[in-house]
C-alpha cells in the first residue's frame, strides 16, 4: 500500500477563505462614466519577453486595480513542430528531439520515449539498463525539483540566492550526466531495449558521493526558505487547488499530490522496476501554492532513498536488449501508449505503427501543458503578483507546452 | 518570534558565503576563460572525420556510404562521393560537410557509422564573425588524425582500434586462404582473379 506522509501541512492552519477557484470572480467596479481611469478595467498583456514567464509564454491579463478578473494564457510562440517532424523520421531519429521538449529533464522524456517504442516493437530491458534508467531518471527529478524550488523563489523577489544553491547543486548533477552521456542537458542517452553505454570509470562513487552530500544541500534550503515568514504570507493559501477540480482536469504530477490526491504512476503502473523500491509519495493537504513547493522538496527526500537503493543494488549484466537495432528498425503495425512519472507530472508518448520505418501518428502528452490549462481558475480573484508565483508553482518548461 | 525564519535564513547565506572561502564544495565557479573544465571522456560537441596515416586527404575512414547522411536528424550532413574517369563512385568523399549551425550533436552519426569514420569532437570555441561561411565545415576542416581521436576519448579508441585490427586481420587471412586454393594448382582458365572489391 501507499504509505502516506502528510508533512507538508502538518501543524498549519488552513487559510482563510478566499475567494472560491471555481467560481468566477464578480467584476465589481463598472467603467465610469466620464471615462476616467480609476474605476476602469485594464487589459495587460503579460509575456512572452517576460522574465517571469519561464520562457516565452503570455498571459492575457484583465486587470480590476491589482486584482486578476480574467486571465487567458497564450502559448504557442516556440511551437517547432515536433510531432509532424517526429512522424517523417525514424523511431531513432526522434529520440534527439525529445530532448528537447522539457529541456531540464531530457532523461525522463528519453525514458517515456523509448518505453513506448519497446511497447510497440515488444523490446525486452535488461535489468541493469532498468536500473540505470532508474538512476538517471530520478536524478533528473532532483535537478528539476531543486531548480523549479529555486526559480519559485526567483519569482518572488528572492533574487539570486536559493536559485543560485540550487543550480550549484545542478551542476553536478550535470556533470555527471556529462561523464555518461557526453552532454549536460540533451543527452539522448536512452536507446530502445536499453541504454547506449554503460557507465564510465568512477562514475558509480561520484553518484553515490553526490547522493550522500545532496541532504546536507536540501537541509540548508529547507533552513533558508521553508520557515521564512515572507514566504509563508506569499504562499500560502495561494492559487488553491480544489482536488476536484484537479482531477477533472487531468493535473498530474507533485501539482496534483499537493492537492491531496493519491496518484504516482511510479506506484500506479510500477513501470520500469519501480516496484522493487520502497519510496513514500508526499501528499498536500490544502493544494497552494506552498504545498506544492513543499511537495518538491519531499520529494527530493524520496527520490534519494530511492537513489540511495538502486545504486548499492544494481546489478551487472547487459544494458542492451540484443534485438534492438539501430538502422532498419521497424515495428510491427499496431499501436502503443508508454508513459512515466516525470518530474512535472504524466509524460506520456502514443504511436501507430504502419510497419514502416517511422510513426504513422506520434503524439505527445505534454504534463506541462495539461497542467498549466486551470492558470485562469487559479489565479482569478489573486493579486498579479501572485498570479506569477502560482505560474512558478505549476513547474512549466515552455519547450514542453509548446512542442 | 516574527522574522525568526528570515534570520534563520540569513544565517544559511552566510554560513554558505564563509564556507566558499575554504570549501570546495560550496565554490564551484571556473574563471573561464582564464581557467577552463576538464571534458569528461565522454563529452561530446561536433562530429569530426578520422583519418589514418598522415595525409588527411588519402586517409580519410569514410567510403561516403551516405549512411550518417540519411540517418542525421536534422539534415546537416551533406556527401558527395568521388567518382572515377567512367561516373562509378570511388570509395572516397569529394565532398563531405557538416554544417554545425544546423547539427545538433546528437552523436547518431557516430552511432550508425559502420567504418568508425565519424567521431564526436570536443571543440566548443568556435565562435567566429562570420555566420555562415564559418560555421559550415568542409572535409579539410574535419579531418582529423586517429592520435587526436586517441587523445580525447582515449577508452574508446582503443576499442576502436583494436576492433579495426581484427577486421584488418580477417580480411588478410581470407585473401590469405583465397590465395592459398589458386596456389595449390587448379588455376583459374582464362580470367585472371579479379577481386571483388578494390580497396584504393
Amino acid at each position: 500500500m501507499v504509505d502516506f506522509a502528510r508533512q507538508p501541512s502538518a501543524g498549519r492552519p488552513f487559510p482563510p477563505a478566499g475567494p472560491n477557484p471555481n467560481e468566477r470572480y464578480r467584476i465589481v467596479s463598472q467603467p465610469s462614466e466620464n471615462g476616467g481611469l480609476q474605476n476602469d478595467l485594464l487589459e495587460v498583456s503579460m509575456g512572452p519577453q517576460h522574465p517571469s514567464t519561464h520562457g516565452v509564454f503570455r498571459m492575457d491579463l484583465v486587470l480590476d486595480g491589482e486584482t486578476v478578473v480574467k486571465l487567458k494564457p497564450v502559448f504557442g510562440y516556440l511551437h517547432r513542430n515536433h510531432e509532424k517532424l517526429a512522424e517523417n523520421m525514424t523511431y531513432l531519429g526522434s529520440m534527439p528531439y525529445t530532448d528537447r521538449l522539457d529541456y531540464f529533464c531530457s532523461m525522463t522524456n528519453n525514458w517515456a520515449y523509448a518505453l513506448a517504442v519497446e511497447k510497440l516493437a515488444g523490446l525486452q530491458v535488461p535489468e541493469r539498463a532498468e536500473y540505470i534508467r532508474i538512476i538517471v531518471g530520478e536524478l533528473t527529478r532532483l535537478q528539476n525539483h531543486a531548480c523549479l524550488v529555486g526559480f519559485l523563489l526567483q519569482d518572488l523577489g528572492a533574487m539570486g540566492t536559493p536559485l543560485m544553491y540550487a543550480f550549484r547543486e545542478r551542476e553536478k548533477i550535470l556533470d555527471l550526466f556529462e561523464a555518461l552521456s557526453g552532454s549536460r542537458m540533451m543527452c539522448n542517452y536512452l536507446r530502445f531495449g536499453g541504454c547506449r553505454i554503460d557507465f564510465p570509470e568512477g562514475w558509480l562513487e561520484q553518484a553515490k558521493k553526490l547522493v550522500a552530500e545532496f541532504p546536507r544541500f536540501l537541509d540548508e534550503f529547507e533552513a533558508l526558505v521553508t520557515g521564512n515568514e515572507i514566504v509563508l504570507a506569499r504562499l500560502q493559501g495561494i492559487g488553491v487547488l480544489s482536488p476536484e477540480l484537479a482531477i477533472n482536469a487531468s493535473i498530474t504530477g507533485p501539482m496534483l499530490r499537493a492537492s491531496g490526491v493519491d496518484y504516482d504512476l511510479r506506484k500506479v503502473d510500477r513501470y520500469g522496476l519501480y516496484d522493487r523500491f520502497a519510496f513514500r509519495v508526499p501528499l498536500g493537504d490544502h493544494g497552494d501554492c506552498y504545498d506544492r513547493m513543499m511537495m518538491r522538496i519531499l520529494e527530493m527526500r524520496e527520490t534519494l532513498t530511492i537513489l540511495d537503493a538502486a545504486l548499492r543494488d544494481l546489478p551487472e549484466g547487459p544494458i542492451l536488449d540484443p534485438k534492438s537495432k539501430l538502422r532498419g528498425f521497424k515495428p510491427k503495425p499496431g499501436e502503443a501508449y508508454g508513459r512515466i512519472e516525470a518530474p512535472k507530472g504524466e509524460l506520456g508518448f502514443y504511436l501507430i505503427s504502419d510497419g514502416s520505418a517511422n510513426p504513422f501518428r506520434y503524439r505527445v502528452r505534454p504534463p506541462s501543458l495539461i497542467n498549466l490549462t486551470i492558470l485562469e481558475d487559479l489565479c482569478l480573484g489573486h493579486k498579479v503578483a501572485d498570479a506569477v508565483v502560482i505560474l512558478g508553482s505549476v513547474d512549466i518548461v515552455l519547450g514542453e507546452v509548446d512542442r | 518570534m516574527l522574522g525568526g525564519g528570515i534570520i534563520k535564513g540569513l544565517i544559511e547565506t552566510a554560513r554558505n558565503f564563509l564556507g566558499s572561502y575554504h570549501d570546495p564544495a560550496r565554490f564551484v565557479t571556473v574563471q573561464y576563460p582564464e581557467q577552463s573544465r576538464v571534458h569528461p571522456e565522454n563529452n561530446r560537441n561536433f562530429p569530426f572525420l578520422v583519418f589514418d596515416g598522415d595525409d588527411p586527404a588519402k586517409g580519410l575512414r569514410c567510403v561516403a556510404c551516405k549512411i550518417c547522411e540519411k540517418e542525421c536528424p536534422p539534415q546537416c550532413i551533406y556527401i558527395v562521393p568521388e567518382r572515377d574517369e567512367r561516373g562509378r563512385p570511388r570509395k572516397h568523399p569529394a565532398i563531405f560537410d557538416i554544417d554545425v549551425s544546423v547539427c545538433m550533436s546528437c552523436q547518431i552519426c557516430v552511432e550508425v557509422c559502420p567504418f568508425d569514420a565519424i567521431k564526436m569532437d570536443q571543440v566548443f570555441e568556435l565562435s567566429g564573425p562570420d555566420r555562415f561561411g564559418r560555421l559550415l565545415l568542409h572535409k579539410q576542416d574535419l579531418a582529423k588524425p586517429n592520435d587526436y581521436y586517441r587523445a580525447i576519448h582515449p577508452s574508446e579508441a582503443v576499442a576502436v582500434d583494436a576492433q579495426l585490427a581484427a577486421e584488418r586481420a580477417l580480411l588478410e587471412a581470407k585473401a590469405k586462404t583465397n590465395v592459398a586454393p589458386k596456389a595449390g594448382g587448379m588455376p583459374p582458365a582464362g580470367t585472371p582473379a579479379q577481386p571483388k572489391y578494390s580497396i584504393t
